[in-house]
């Protein structure tokens, strides 16, 4: 081919003007404004807000928000949803606790029951993802419609283990962990793990609490694997353009069950953790939940269609939900004021997205 | 020498109607072979065949002059034989090389042991073959989406070029873009044709087809009415094999 021929394709993408630059310079960062907002009208509002303890509590009480937004991520992504995380959560906290408590009753150790309890709940945990998956993506039913179903059956199935009450008797140990924290400083010195007993008082600082730790690992585990791996590739083009996907060759059946398994395991995980941090279990633990979830990944700027949305992001938004949780507790706000306003903010961010999208 | 691609008396029946019937095209390397005929003459019904979506009732297809089972796209694909629909099946929230690579990503290894993507790699890969095609896209790390129609039909292209494609056929490459950008797609072939690959080209743009075309075939109701060279025909002539009518061709 000659080399002063005309190039094939020169011209670049259009430029736009002033307004386009502005508007897409904002475009990822308005979540970021508007958590600055927030946290600020908070610290303004009530005093104890703005103290590094806040700070902890906010990620200790938003530990459950983190994991099911992350689950409803990659569903998103794969342009589906997944409406029965927040009873999947329910499930496992009401599993994890029988199944701690029947390895416990065969005599073995506290901390091995644990152990066992944890990981067998998560198996457990993975089998309405795995019906989600396979009735979505070998028997074509709608995600809506198949999510929306196994939320009943996770509803019910909890409910008749436990007889519509709540599932208790978790060790000390467990408790202990849930409740616990990574590193203590106390008069003595610095501890990891284990409180240190003190005179009535005295103060310890705890820092980072033991579920945030576990917490960040896990969905960094996951953001990792979204950005950076095959699968995580294969769920953005299944999100992207599904029939390229099919055409490319990837197994988009295999992909969607790994997408629906993902978010079950992690709302299980998310079950698991609110048994230990309440050393309770019940149906309806995460009922309230799913609202929060979906409502962090949209204001985290995924789009429903599929195709578009980060972990990080998606953490943005579901940090703006747990300040709005705190913050309207510490400021003595009933509850029911925040699903109002998760509600609305929710509703202002797809308006929001829109407009940029549209300015862009 | 053989025919880079051959069909002998391809024939296609969907229940009562024969949708092809006993068609045989030939394709040689280097060559652009245009396929015209009105709606529902059979031209995407020989092209599925070709490409692997439907098996032929009767006939056969050779590549390089031997006989090939192409009984799946991924038959056809392992043959050399891409195909570029009108909708070209890009992801456009994904990058150029993300496309290009797309359920055959190139992994390399991160703090030894995890597997990871490595755009860095699919990008210059991608650039290579955008290179060779004479191809100028500005950033490679945007997505598909900020493109414009004829960089997305190159991308498409580059793609099927990348993996080995000996033979491309494109369907309609030309209908859904402006006037400058059809021109470049026209270049994009010619380019293709000097690299000695073998390209079935449908369209109803008759511009198109006597701009790069070098032979065309006619189908009408299933059949090939007619076989011309480009440069020894005229549109009015190519209309009337099409459409049926003796007469169009006779006016002038």
């Amino acid at each position: 081919m000659s080399k002063n021929r005309q190039p094939a394709l020169a011209d670049g993408a259009p430029t736009g003007g002033r307004g386009r630059a502005f508007a897409s310079s904002v475009k990822g960062s308005w979540v970021l404004i508007f958590l600055g907002l927030e946290i600020a009208f908070f610290c303004f509002k009530s005093p104890g807000f703005a103290a590094f303890d806040s700070g902890q509590m906010l990620l200790f009480y938003g530990v459950q928000v983190f994991l099911l937004a992350t689950a409803e991520l990659f569903v998103i992504i794969t342009g589906g949803i997944d409406l029965s995380v927040g009873y999947v959560l329910g499930f496992a906290s009401i599993v994890s606790i029988k199944l701690i408590g029947w390895f416990g009753s065969l005599g073995l150790g506290t901390g091995l029951s644990l152990l066992l309890g944890v990981g067998a709940t998560l198996l457990v945990g993975l089998i309405p993802g795995l019906v989600n998956g396979a009735l979505v993506a070998y028997l074509d039913v709608p995600p809506f419609i198949a999510t929306f179903s196994m939320l009943g059956v996770c509803h019910g199935v909890s409910e008749l283990i436990i007889n519509g009450v709540y599932a208790m008797g978790l060790p000390k140990l467990a408790s202990d962990i849930g409740t616990g924290h990574l590193m203590y400083v106390g008069p003595g010195g610095a501890s990891l793990f284990q409180k240190p007993i003190v005179d009535r008082g005295v103060s310890v600082l705890e820092i980072v609490p033991n579920i945030v730790v576990v917490t960040a690992i896990v969905v960094g585990i996951f953001a990792f694997a979204l950005a950076r791996s095959k699968f995580g590739r294969h769920v953005y083009a299944i999100g992207g353009n599904v029939d390229a996907a099919v055409r490319a060759g990837i197994p988009v059946k295999r992909r969607l069950l790994g997408v629906y398994a993902t978010s079950s395991f992690l709302a299980s995980l998310a079950g698991v953790v609110y048994a230990f941090m309440y050393v309770s279990g019940k149906a309806d633990a995460g009922a309230s939940l799913l609202l929060d979830s979906i409502a962090a990944v949209v204001i985290g700027g995924a789009s429903m269609f599929g195709g578009s949305g980060t972990v990080g992001r998606t953490m943005i938004g579901a940090l703006i939900i747990a300040v709005l949780d705190l913050g309207l507790r510490m400021s003595g706000t009933p509850t029911f004021d925040k699903y109002i306003l998760v509600g609305v903010i929710l509703i202002l961010a797809v308006i929001v997205e829109r407009y940029m999208q549209e300015a862009a | 020498m053989d025919y880079l691609l051959e069909t002998r008396d391809i024939t296609k029946r969907f229940g009562g109607l024969t949708a092809v019937d006993r068609v045989s095209i030939a394709l040689e390397r280097g060559e652009a072979l245009a396929l015209l005929g009105d709606n529902g003459a059979g031209k995407s019904t020989l092209i599925k065949i070709i490409s692997g979506v439907h098996k032929p009732d009767e006939g056969e297809i050779l590549i390089e002059g031997k006989k090939a089972r192409i009984e799946s796209p991924m038959d056809a694909l392992a043959a050399g034989i891409e195909t570029i629909y009108q909708d070209l099946a890009l992801a456009e929230n994904l990058d150029v090389g993300a496309n290009i690579f797309l359920g055959r990503e190139r992994m390399r290894r991160s703090l030894g042991v995890l597997k990871v993507l490595d755009d860095q790699s699919m990008r210059e890969e991608a650039q290579k073959v955008l290179d060779r095609l004479d191809i100028h896209i500005p950033s490679l790390k945007k997505t598909i989406r900020t493109l414009s129609g004829g960089q997305r039909q190159a991308v498409a292209i580059s793609r099927s070029i990348y993996w080995d494609a000996k033979v491309l056929i494109m369907d309609e490459p030309t209908a859904a873009l402006g006037v400058s950008e059809q021109k470049k797609v026209l270049d994009l072939v010619r380019t293709l044709k000097d690299q000695g690959i073998g390209i079935i080209i449908i369209s109803h743009q008759m511009y198109d087809v006597f701009e790069v075309a070098d032979r065309l075939a006619v189908m009408r109701r299933g059949v090939k009415v007619g076989e011309r060279v480009v440069k020894d025909t005229t549109p009015d002539e190519v209309v009337g094999l099409m459409v049926g009518s003796e007469t169009v061709g006779k006016e002038r």
